[in-house]
């Protein structure tokens, strides 16, 4: 058991400090611009909570906050079972763990601006791969203007850029299962099925417990990819909590309403990642 | 293990590692063609091969002090993400102390926080300090989301590490700082192997707060490339050159680390 002593914080005091200059304080900046109306650095107005009232029946916010859910469920729902699949199906000795291993993790260590312009000149009709492969098949393709086409380009670029995240902690998560468990399983002529749910999926649990927040967090502040895949079109079709945001901050400079925007964001952020939190550990806790 | 298990699994890594390579593979083969072969219409290897692009990269001071400029502040971030989140996550994994879930559940709220909401803040407080333009600046704001992860992955790691270690070196007469450094941290290679590679991974590919900090002087590679749109449009061939080109130093890291990544995490809790 862990021994109860506060000097403990002696240790946790440095990134304390260091995440408090990074977080808290701009943090104070954000809540301060939320409830003042600012025409520039002198003039400024207490509103108090007008801007809230404000953001919070702005349609765009609802419908992208809804585009974002969605986004991020199906982003969830294809990408761990996936990353699961791909885990199971790693060779487990040899030199092709170390390929595999290094060939997975390749589409993570892409910045994220080229991962849009990847997919921007692959998805693209005349001299893009897929885009001129799905042409040629007959389907008629175009993720510039089929808002359609457009989400389904994004989704599938978000599931090539980051499913290999959630099969490298779920293949670690494997590794850790002692043999003894499999050779046991073997014995009782457990089925493929049994070993997974009964041995594999358990040991799994605390893996999958960061790769979905991982994913639902990263998936949930998504900007740059789709900014360069499609810039938020057709129309508004893919643009994202993010996006949004940043065109009234920065585009705007609506710094009042960017700020009470900002602070609803993270506080849905915050709210949906405690769920998961609190459920997973729980079940963790149960067991 | 019968055969036709096998072949399913390998079937499976096959298809996927296809469907991850083949838009890799679209983005070497566009480096190394000239823009009016890439425009000029689909093909599947490069008809008339140069390495222009490559060229301009290496010979262009704008493209190489950039690269530069990513590496440093990386390798900043990884530095001083690991030295505070050590202390840290050994806290964490050894000690109860007054708020200690709250405060890990703060950190992990950190991770959270989307970084276009601290894009203006952060502007305005790196200037006011004067390290706006600067390696550091980009380093210290990417700690916003990499010393969380660091700490949550290192308590993990340490966690697995048996308390009976802890106490036998201090009934030894080990000292807190000499038995941190000499026997603990090296325990736990594994896990600052992988926490290095998270932190670098999450660090080189952001994008939005490393071209809000910086203008002239510490731009990064990320940000150097949104800026080959010129009177011609976009110089396609030098974007992916600079793609490929970013590529290598991850490969380089994931390589040092990868029998950590499979042996260590097993290691961990995590």
């Amino acid at each position: 058991m862990r021994v109860h002593n506060n000097k403990a914080w002696w240790l946790v005091l440095p990134v304390f400090v260091l995440v408090a200059f990074s977080a808290i304080i701009p943090m104070m900046t954000v809540v301060n611009y939320s409830v003042q109306d600012i025409f520039d650095p002198s003039t400024r107005f207490f509103v108090g909570t007008e801007w809230y009232r404000e953001i919070l029946r702005d349609p765009r916010l609802h419908d992208s906050l809804l585009r974002q859910f969605a986004y991020s469920f199906s982003v969830l729902a294809i990408e761990i079972p996936l990353g699961i699949a791909v885990a199971l199906s790693m060779p487990r000795r040899g030199i092709g763990v170390s390929v595999c291993l290094i060939l997975l993790a390749l589409p993570l260590l892409i910045p994220w601006n080229v991962v849009g312009t990847i997919w921007q000149i692959i998805g693209r009709e005349d001299i893009g791969l897929y885009g001129w492969l799905l042409n040629a098949a007959g389907g008629d393709y175009n993720y510039a203007s089929n808002p359609r086409d457009a989400w389904i380009t994004v989704l599938i670029m978000d599931v090539w850029h980051w499913t290999s995240l959630v099969a490298l902690l779920c293949y670690s998560g494997l590794r850790s299962i002692p043999d003894v468990y499999y050779q046991a399983a073997r014995i009782d002529r457990a089925s493929p099925w049994a070993v997974f749910r009964y041995i594999q999926l358990p040991k799994l649990k605390n893996v999958l417990l960061i790769a979905v927040m991982l994913r639902f967090m990263d998936s949930f502040m998504i900007y740059t990819e789709p900014f360069v895949l499609t810039g938020g079109g057709p129309g508004s079709t893919t643009t994202f909590l993010s996006q949004t945001l940043t065109q009234m901050a920065v585009g705007q400079f609506d710094l009042g309403r960017a700020a009470a925007f900002s602070l609803i964001y993270f506080l849905i952020i915050l709210l949906v990642t405690w769920v998961f939190y609190t459920a997973m550990t729980h079940a963790d806790a149960k067991d | 293990m019968s055969y036709p298990k096998n072949y399913r699994k390998l079937l499976v890594m096959v298809a996927y590692l296809a469907f991850v390579l083949v838009p890799i593979y679209w983005l070497v083969n566009m480096s190394l063609k000239s823009n009016r072969e890439i425009l000029g219409g689909l093909s599947l290897w490069p008809n008339d091969l140069t390495l222009d692009n490559y060229r301009v990269i290496f010979t262009d001071p704008t493209w190489y002090t950039s690269y530069l400029n990513s590496l440093s502040f990386v390798s900043m971030n990884m530095a001083i993400s690991l030295a505070v989140a050590l202390p840290a996550a050994y806290a964490f994994s050894r000690y109860r102390f007054l708020g200690d879930k709250h405060m890990f559940f703060w950190l992990l709220t950190n991770r959270m926080a989307p970084p276009a909401v601290f894009l203006l803040p952060f502007f305005q407080l790196y200037s006011s300090v004067g390290l706006f333009d600067t390696p550091i600046a980009v380093a210290l704001a990417h700690c916003l989301f990499n010393v969380p992860l660091a700490v949550w992955i290192l308590e993990g790691f340490m966690s697995s590490v048996p308390k009976e270690i802890d106490e036998t070196a201090y009934i030894d007469g080990y000292s807190f700082p000499r038995f941190f450094f000499t026997i603990f941290v090296p325990m736990i290679r594994p896990g600052i192997g992988v926490t290095a590679f998270f932190c670098f991974m999450f660090s080189w590919v952001e994008l939005l707060l490393a071209r809000t900090l910086t203008s002239v002087d510490a731009k990064p590679i990320v940000a150097q490339m949104t800026r080959t749109v010129s009177a011609s449009g976009i110089d396609w061939g030098v974007l992916a050159a600079a793609g490929v080109v970013a590529l290598l130093p991850g490969i380089a890291v994931i390589y040092f680390v990868r029998n950590h990544v499979a042996k260590g995490f097993a290691l961990g809790r995590v």
